[in-house]
């Protein structure tokens, strides 16, 4: 997911069956504490949150936007959903529209949901079962972007990837109105078929919702708000569900204000400020480099920085020349201080250098540095001497090498600080800046022949699939397309293979599963080398001074209904 | 700026002061005449000498930055420390109190950093040496190919009219039918991505010639058309009339005849050619859509400032003072140059 508007297109997603698991021991459990301490001396006011710009469509079936994914969050439910508290514990799926998790039964085929009974969506029509199966055909009709990836495991998933016009899902969703269940049968076990309903992409719409992209045009949804307007140029407001009741705080919690608004349309710095002077309550977009001072110093109180599951790296195309040599590889990944990197992005606070592909306290970290200036698991800086006796040793001294880069301002630096780089150890760099809107698809295409480039990727749901398999498998590298989300090109059947067994075994041993994907990572890294880790992000929220209960999730980030403004 | 079309507008007065002037019948010829009335023009010497002086310091960008500052202004040095008074300080320094990395402030030393880093750990001031270079050299540059161009264009035109001035009038409407920048945004954009492929004629997407080459065509019509209006309104006095009868070949009668005539014209354009060309390079590198890194030019670095300008606000402005300072001093030489040349023209400029 990006931050922003890229799309992740392609891809079969796998599991990690250990997050599933652990999910279901803590439900089991007790979905507890949620639940408790809401505060109604807090309950009410309007919340402002500021953004450059709108996020796209409404639609939630469409949308792929961390901008619009963290406002649904108190908008819509799916069957089931990330547990709404902070920290690691949000990473957890609890039942949301559905009583419990499902039973699975049929070997990991077949997942049988319960329905809660009284629930409505915010026009005062009750759910059904039937709206669940609508949801469902609707997904595809509607050409979600990962139907293909992440859904068509249904059964009749893959004729509705075909022809979405006609898309039943017979046989694949089986709905019972007498016992009010819903029943999902999969074409093979997939153990992250639950994180994949509880994303935004699973939100439970009514049965009457046309089957196209709603765009500007508000869905009605069963949250705790619901969204009262929406013109892109100027606002969103999100107004309280008259029609919503508790039914599991851990699920969705009852919000504080009584109104959220998200205005569009100011500067970056000028949201700053509007901040700062008490105009607004949240800016969304990333604070300006040289507004961090300020905000950490005078406004310390006000801010809040957390460490993401994300990565910046710089992919390297396999392809073609200089990077299909490995030693051309090699030699950048010796070549870049990370260290540098981190500076442009905001210094040691803002962001921490990496090695390896998955982020840390990921599923299947294993710490490990491949390339470093002296043998060490922790980065400790380039080695420029190295790096350029590769280059030599590889041929590919004094060749011509694009950096493609997005043209706004950290991006760019970064793009600027790996010419100097690859310029520094023998080759002839330029920059290529390219608009936000165009870069990220750009840079996919083979028929575009980028050789390096500068980009980012942000978790979908934390799974080590969603970082090794998504971004460097086989199937997900398609020729002469925008969506070939594989930017390296890396296809190595044989690592395919071992993400296979590290699949097969998320079914059955989850901590095996897990320590094999950390050794695919350090793998990866170490024989083929396809990216240049840079570092994984901190986030930072800037929030007003009259604002309380800032909670964080590391899966959608913050809530913005359980802020406080009274 | 000025609407450009507010300095074009312009009279008759051009070719009938050259007229006169080449036929006062004194002893000192029209162009030294006119030489002498702009050097006695001291804003316009003013000016010069600042110009000259904005060159200079220009071209002075190597000596200044490989034996005073010590430093390769187009290589980051984000992890490089510096002496300052026997203290070692870091090029980019952490807030000690919270968030965020600024680059070292202006030392006003010219050893190292006399304007500060930017947000690559670069010597601002090296790069504004070298930004004026290359600033300088598109402004000149793209003035002299559209002032060459757009005379040729213009004379031609309006010497043979019929159907090539049809077809090279219809070829200014088309250009002129688009805003400036809008045009040289979208070359900008179009060419930058892949260079210049025309036939044998390769040009690189990094290469200075293309905003040269942009810059210079999207203000042609802009200067031909004035030229052409001349030209047109010096076909019909008696001189060329004479020239015609004697049996003179048309490419004697433009060289001798009508260039002469033309010239004072094309000498009052070109310092303000120079200044709009300096501005819209500035502008276009401002976009990421001119001069590419890790090239500088005052543009560039106008853009770089922008991020910081809250914590490095010199970075901004000082490339922007010297925008602002060459462009002016253009300008006030292009009104000497006016006064001195084509005293009766309407022209008047505006940037």
């Amino acid at each position: 997911m990006s931050r922003l508007k890229s799309m992740k297109p392609t891809g079969v997603m796998l599991s990690s069956i250990a997050v599933c698991a652990l999910s279901i021991v803590s439900i089991a459990a007790a979905p507890a504490g949620a639940a408790s301490g809401y505060q109604k001396s807090h309950a009410g006011g309007t919340l402002t949150l500021d953004a450059t710009a709108a996020g796209g469509t409404l639609d939630p079936q469409v949308n792929y936007t961390l901008q619009y994914w963290q406002l649904y969050q108190a908008t819509y439910d799916g069957l089931v959903s990330f547990q709404k508290v902070g920290g690691v514990k949000s990473f957890v799926v609890v039942p949301d529209l559905a009583k419990s998790l499902p039973t699975v039964t049929n070997a990991g085929k077949t997942y049988t949901f319960t329905l809660r009974k009284g629930i409505k969506f915010s026009n005062g029509k009750a759910v059904t079962v039937a709206d669940v199966l609508a949801t469902f055909q609707r997904l595809f009709k509607v050409s979600n972007p990962n139907a293909g990836s992440w859904y068509n495991d249904i059964v009749g998933g893959p004729a509705c990837v075909t022809t979405p016009a006609s898309c039943t899902l017979k046989g694949g969703v089986v709905i019972n109105a007498a016992k009010n269940t819903v029943t999902f049968h999969l074409i093979i076990p997939d153990a992250e078929f639950l994180d994949q309903l509880a994303v935004p992409f699973g939100s439970i719409l009514p049965a009457g919702t046309p089957p196209k992209d709603q765009g500007d045009v508000p869905v009605p949804g069963t949250g705790a708000y619901y969204f009262a307007s929406y013109n892109p140029n100027s606002a969103l407001v999100m107004k309280r569900n008259k029609y919503f009741k508790v039914w599991s705080a851990a699920a969705q919690p009852l919000g504080y204000p009584n109104e959220i608004q998200m205005k569009f349309g100011l500067p970056v710095e000028s949201e700053v400020t509007a901040v700062e002077n008490g105009q607004a309550n949240w800016v969304f977009d990333p604070i300006p480099a040289d507004r961090l001072a300020e905000i950490s110093g005078k406004y310390a109180a006000q801010v809040n920085v957390h460490t993401l599951t994300a990565d910046w790296y710089l992919p390297m195309n396999m392809n073609i020349a200089p990077f299909n040599n490995l030693m051309a590889r090699q030699a950048v990944n010796y070549a870049v201080n990370k260290n540098s990197a981190v500076t442009l992005y905001g210094g040691k606070q803002l962001g921490v250098p990496t090695c390896t592909i998955l982020p840390p306290a990921f599923p299947g970290y294993q710490k490990s540095c491949a390339y470093n200036s002296k043998s060490s698991s922790t980065y400790a800086g380039p080695d420029l001497k190295k790096a350029k006796a590769l280059v030599k040793a590889s041929g590919t001294f004094g060749q011509k090498v694009a950096v493609v880069v997005t043209n706004d301002p950290v991006n760019q630096a970064v793009g600027a600080y790996v010419q100097g780089v690859l310029n520094a150890i023998g080759y002839k760099a330029t920059l290529k800046p390219l608009s936000q809107n165009i870069q990220f698809n750009y840079i996919q295409n083979t028929n575009n022949k980028v050789q390096i480039s500068v980009t980012q990727w942000f978790q979908d749901y934390p799974a080590a699939s969603d970082f090794l398999k998504v971004l460097l498998s086989c199937a997900n590298f398609h020729k002469a397309t925008d969506n070939s989300i594989n930017i390296a090109g890396m296809c190595v059947p044989s690592i395919d293979k071992m993400m296979a067994k590290a699949e097969t075994e998320e079914l059955t041993n989850p901590s095996g599963a897990n320590k094999l994907w950390g050794q695919i990572d350090t793998l990866i890294m170490k024989t083929q080398a396809p990216w240049v880790p840079l570092f994984n992000p901190k986030l930072v929220d800037f929030i007003g001074k009259n604002v309380g209960n800032y909670t964080f999730s590391l899966e959608f980030y913050m809530y913005v209904d359980q802020l406080w403004v009274k | 700026m000025g609407e450009i079309g507010e300095f074009l507008v312009v009279g008759d007065g051009l070719e009938q002061e050259a007229t006169t002037s080449l036929t006062a019948g004194g002893s000192e010829s029209p162009w030294r005449s006119s030489l002498r009335q702009l050097r006695r023009n001291r804003p316009a010497m003013f000016a010069l000498g600042v110009l000259l002086f904005m060159v200079l310091v220009s071209l002075c960008a190597p000596i200044y930055a490989h034996h005073f500052a010590h430093d390769d202004p187009f290589t980051s040095n984000l992890q490089g420390r510096i002496n300052i008074g026997g203290k070692f300080r870091s090029v980019m320094q952490a807030n000690p109190s919270g968030l965020g990395v600024v680059p070292i402030s202006p030392t006003w030393s010219f050893s190292h950093y006399f304007l500060g880093a930017d947000e690559l750990g670069r010597d601002v001031f090296a790069r504004l040496l070298y930004g004026g270079r290359v600033s300088l050299l598109i402004g000149f540059s793209s003035a002299m190919i559209c002032v060459f161009v757009a005379a040729v264009m213009g004379m031609v035109a309006g010497y043979f009219g019929g159907v090539v001035d049809w077809l090279m009038s219809r070829l200014f409407d088309i250009i002129w039918a688009f805003p400036i920048y809008l045009l040289a945004i979208s070359l900008s954009v179009i060419l930058l991505t892949s260079g210049l492929n025309l036939g044998f004629v390769h040009i690189g997407a990094g290469s200075l010639l293309l905003p040269i080459l942009i810059i210079a065509s999207v203000y042609v019509p802009y200067v031909a058309r004035p030229i052409r209006g001349i030209v047109f309104s010096l076909k019909e006095r008696e001189f060329i009339q004479a020239a015609v009868a004697s049996g003179a070949s048309d490419w004697h009668i433009l060289r001798k005849e009508i260039l002469p005539n033309v010239a004072p014209s094309v000498i009052v354009f070109f310092p303000l050619m120079v200044a709009f060309s300096l501005l819209t390079e500035s502008a276009l590198s401002f976009l990421s859509i001119g001069v590419q890194p890790p090239q500088s030019s005052w543009g560039t670095i106008i853009q770089d400032g922008l991020q910081l300008l809250y914590t490095r606000p010199w970075v901004a402005i000082a490339p922007g003072l010297c925008i602002v300072i060459t462009a002016g001093a253009l300008n006030i030489l292009g009104d000497g140059a006016r006064d001195a040349f084509d005293p009766k023209a309407k022209l008047r400029g505006s940037i």
